[in-house]
């Protein structure tokens, strides 16, 4: 704490938190203004449909993620079986799937004409659809299979974490005590890691809120799609911001009850950790059930998909290897590096301010700030909309007024409104991944170069900066490959003549052809790689 | 401090770097576009190359009236492209768009293909054909009425309702028998699907092939376009493309066409496009590119598209869609056509 700190600090923190926050606000404003009866309409015909969709869908996927995360963490963490190493990291690689790929995939494999199909047809001699059941893959029970396959990964890491930071005098008492290996996971393991899966189902359920891709490509009309259509199709931006705020609210409260979560989580975090020797040794039949479960669950979320995609890059190599796909190669590479840029210089001015400052009000902008996170990519496309567009116009009012001629739309007609969007909804993750790494220096250290007489600049620049590098790159990074991944917002605010992978990936998807666009989802899956080889590399270093 | 400042002028620096990514010249014309690049970029080239003037052209699939709605008076928009019908009646209703008074436009494009108001003008015109399987139903003699029939019962499949061509004949139908009858016909149709609409038009047609269902709805064009990719030949080989509603008021019509954006920075050469896009010339290069019927009288068809043979369109005005466009959406909401 420096008792010193100037009001030139918190100014910024509170600047900063302000603009942030200034399109969650627009929007609430703009949910107020009257939509010509569109909300009413809708209200009565589908949008309970909408809503009904939506909450079964998050349901789904968070119970699916659930079943299938929780077996492969317990068995990462607490059991010793073959390829168990490898698989502690490989378990995290559907992260870097977008799920409308592997949707996509799917459908294309299932579907009434797909090979499974026609191969059961073949072999049982069935003719016609009438002939046998097959369920139908686009569906919300299907959409919610695809997203559980590429959403788990969170729930896995978390509840991996869990386990393995429970303490081992715990579990060497339940043994005593003749507690059996399954025993003592339903009894000891899981309840002690529900902290950790709360938190871990609420990242998925607020994923499942944003997802807008895969929905739209099963016909399966949640929330998300609706305010889309709802903006586009009925041209009604006022109902379209009167289904955000509804859709604000369920993702809000979602977010409370993580908070909650997380305070009860660190009561558990203090005890003796698990070693190697503690690991339950599997062997004959569990072993190997365990291997073909983890092995499964990479082939299914992962490795088939990913396979699918470079046979469509290998076979569309010479349409898609362009100037246009090194174009919006970089375009996606350059706006992933300015916001990464952006949201990390922000985060640590408000990291800064929250450590360092005596005043109480100080800790508001870095929470404030980190709302951002929660908006869906579609809803948060309204918000910033309206503000910057009211901006454009006051410019070039002032312009006119001088009788000169105004820049035209200088935010809303270029990358700046994207970047913008970008940055308040990713400016949660580098806050995060500072607040981390903040947390493991030593509050003497402060009071040491204060004493020494350094000004709190210097401080942020010669003491915390240094320490802080891993945070910040990891930070960095994360920021940079959910820029890359970023669809919807992208899609309604990317300016003229811009694309990006994620954009163009999407279009080819929506027409039914991503064998076209299947190089450049390549290239956001493999970029996607990058931090989690690294984040899975710190997470070793510290256990 | 200066650390600090030196690290906010580098941000800086890099936030303003990117509003000059897509900045352009000043007498340049944009172009809104619906119309997907392969379609609409030869025929500008060769604008600009008869002309000097350069083009830019923006792709999108939806949303262009929102974002010309927007941007109000500093839109850079000269003209915009549609791919159907209904979206250039959006730019009319919003009124984005301003009238265009030349000789050359009325004279090129026939009066029911262009608003009485001249604030819009067609392009291409398209039919929403019925295909039927020609194993399982062979070619038809068949009416859009006919698909309430219980005769097709777990039949028919089709892309979301709430697509504009969907939209459109649902605007026909509303205009030739009212709300109520269409509304029952809806529920009708929707009876009879085999499958929740999704997927596009070429979608609907492997489906035929497939067996899954017996017909389908699709554009004309689609027809063309899948005989010609090596991929999809045996998809439209399984299916005939029937004509409807040959023996009363002939099949639904729609059309792709063009508006002049209401505060166009060049209106001039945005003009000059129009009329060169009316010209014989553009006017078969861009009908036989997608393979679609040119509105301009004196212009056939490619040969393929003179191939699946003669017809009789609808002859309601195509303005009178508008009308009904409203009308419908709110008929496939209130049926759930789409859920």
């Amino acid at each position: 704490m420096i008792l010193g700190l100037t009001r030139g600090w918190s100014f910024a923190g509170y600047a900063i938190a302000v603009i942030l926050i200034l399109p969650l606000f627009a929007l609430l404003v703009q949910a107020t203004l009257p939509d010509e009866a569109v909300f009413s309409h809708l209200m009565d015909t589908v949008l309970p449909t909408y809503i009904s969709n939506s909450l079964l869908l998050m349901l789904k996927v968070c119970l699916g993620s659930l079943v299938i995360a929780v077996p492969a963490a317990w068995l990462v963490a607490r059991c010793n079986f073959p390829a168990r190493r490898y698989f502690q990291w490989a378990l995290l690689l559907p992260l870097a799937m977008p799920a409308y790929i592997v949707a996509y995939v799917y459908t294309d494999m299932l579907d009434y004409a797909g090979p499974v199909q026609g191969f059961l047809r073949q072999f049982f001699g069935w003719t016609s659809p009438q002939d046998y059941y097959f369920p139908d893959i686009r569906s919300l029970t299907g959409a919610s299979i695809m997203l559980s396959l590429v959403l788990f990964p969170y729930i896995y890491l978390l509840a991996r974490t869990a386990f393995m930071e429970q303490s081992s005098s715990l579990l060497h008492a339940s043994r005593i005590m003749g507690c059996s290996p399954w025993k003592s996971f339903w009894r000891l393991g899981l309840p002690m890691a529900r902290p950790a899966l709360a938190v871990g189902m609420a990242l998925v359920a607020m994923e499942t809120a944003a997802d807008f891709a895969t929905v739209s490509y099963f016909a399966v009309p949640t929330l998300t799609t609706a305010v889309y259509d709802t903006w586009l199709g009925y041209g009604s931006l006022s109902a379209a911001a009167k289904l955000s705020a509804i859709m604000l609210l369920v993702i809000f409260a979602m977010v409370g009850f993580e908070r909650f979560a997380r305070r009860k989580q660190e009561l558990y975090q203090k005890q003796a950790k698990l070693t190697e020797s503690d690991r339950y040794q599997l062997k004959g039949l569990k072993a190997w059930l365990s291997f073909a479960y983890c092995s499964i669950l990479i082939l299914l979320a992962f490795l088939v998909p990913f396979i699918v995609l470079t046979g469509y890059a290998i076979d569309y190599f010479d349409e898609s290897w362009n100037s246009r796909f090194w174009q919006y190669s970089f375009n996606s590479l350059y706006i992933a590096v300015v916001v990464s840029f952006i949201c990390v210089i922000l985060a640590l001015i408000l990291m800064f301010v929250r450590r360092v400052s005596p005043r109480k009000a100080d800790v508001l902008p870095s929470r404030l700030s980190s709302t951002g996170y929660a908006i869906p990519g579609t809803v948060l496309a309204i918000g910033v909309l309206v503000p910057l567009t009211y901006l454009d116009f006051a410019i070039n009012d002032v312009y006119d007024y001088f009788g000169a001629r105004g820049p035209g739309l200088l935010f809303t007609g270029s990358v700046i409104a994207l970047i913008f969007a970008f940055c308040v909804r990713f400016v949660a993750i580098s806050i995060g991944s500072i607040e981390n790494s903040y947390k493991r220096i030593s509050p003497s250290l402060d009071m040491a170069s204060i004493t020494m007489g350094q000004k709190p600049t210097r401080l942020l620049w010669r003491v915390h900066l240094p320490l802080l590098r891993k945070g910040i790159f990891a930070g960095a990074l994360l920021v940079f490959i959910e820029s890359m991944k970023e669809l919807p917002a992208a899609l309604l605010l990317r300016p003229i003549g811009f694309e990006n992978l994620a954009t163009h990936v999407f279009q080819f998807v929506s027409d039914e052809q991503l064998e076209h666009g299947a190089l450049a989802a390549i290239v956001i899956v493999l970029v996607g790689l990058i931090p989690l080889i690294y984040l899975n590399r710190s997470l070793e270093q510290e256990s | 401090m200066k650390s600090l400042k030196s690290l906010a002028v580098l941000g800086l620096a890099a936030v303003s770097s990117v509003s000059s990514m897509t900045a352009t010249a000043a007498d340049d014309l944009t172009i809104y576009s619906y119309r997907q690049a392969f379609l609409v970029e030869p025929i500008l080239e060769q604008f600009t190359q008869d002309t000097g003037i350069k083009v830019n052209v923006v792709f999108a699939k939806d949303g262009i009236a929102e974002r010309i709605a927007r941007e109000g008076r500093l839109s850079p928009a000269d003209v915009v492209l549609t791919s159907d019908f209904s979206r250039l009646m959006e730019l009319v209703d919003k009124k984005l768009v301003v009238d265009v008074n030349s000789d050359t436009l009325s004279s090129n494009i026939p009066e029911q293909y262009r608003s009485p108001n001249n604030d819009w003008y067609a392009l291409t015109m398209r039919v929403r054909n019925v295909y039927s399987s020609k194993d399982r139903l062979g070619k038809l003699d068949i009416n859009y009425e006919d698909l309430a029939s219980a005769e097709y019962k777990g039949k028919i499949c089709t892309r979301s309702f709430k697509h504009p061509y969907n939209i459109a004949l649902v605007a026909s139908m509303i205009a030739h028998h009212g709300e109520a009858e269409t509304k029952t016909w809806l529920e009708g149709v929707k009876a009879n699907l085999a499958r929740k609409p999704q997927g596009n038009d070429r979608a609907q047609v492997r489906a035929v092939k497939e067996g899954l269902c017996d017909i389908a709805l699709g554009n004309s064009y689609y027809f063309g376009k899948m005989l010609v990719d090596p991929k999809q030949k045996s998809w439209a080989d399984a299916s005939e493309i029937n004509f409807p509603n040959q023996d009363n008021r002939g099949s639904h019509i729609n059309v792709s066409g063009m508006a002049l954006a209401k505060f166009a920075p060049n209106k001039d050469n945005a003009i000059k496009l129009m009329e060169f896009l009316s010209s014989d010339v553009a006017q078969k290069s861009y009908a036989e590119v997608n393979m679609e019927y040119p509105v301009k009288a004196n212009v056939a068809p490619s040969e393929m598209v003179a191939s699946w043979g003669d017809f009789k369109a609808d002859s309601l005005p195509i303005y009178k869609l508008a009308e009904n466009h409203q009308a419908a959406v709110k008929l496939l909401d209130e049926v759930k056509f789409d859920l």
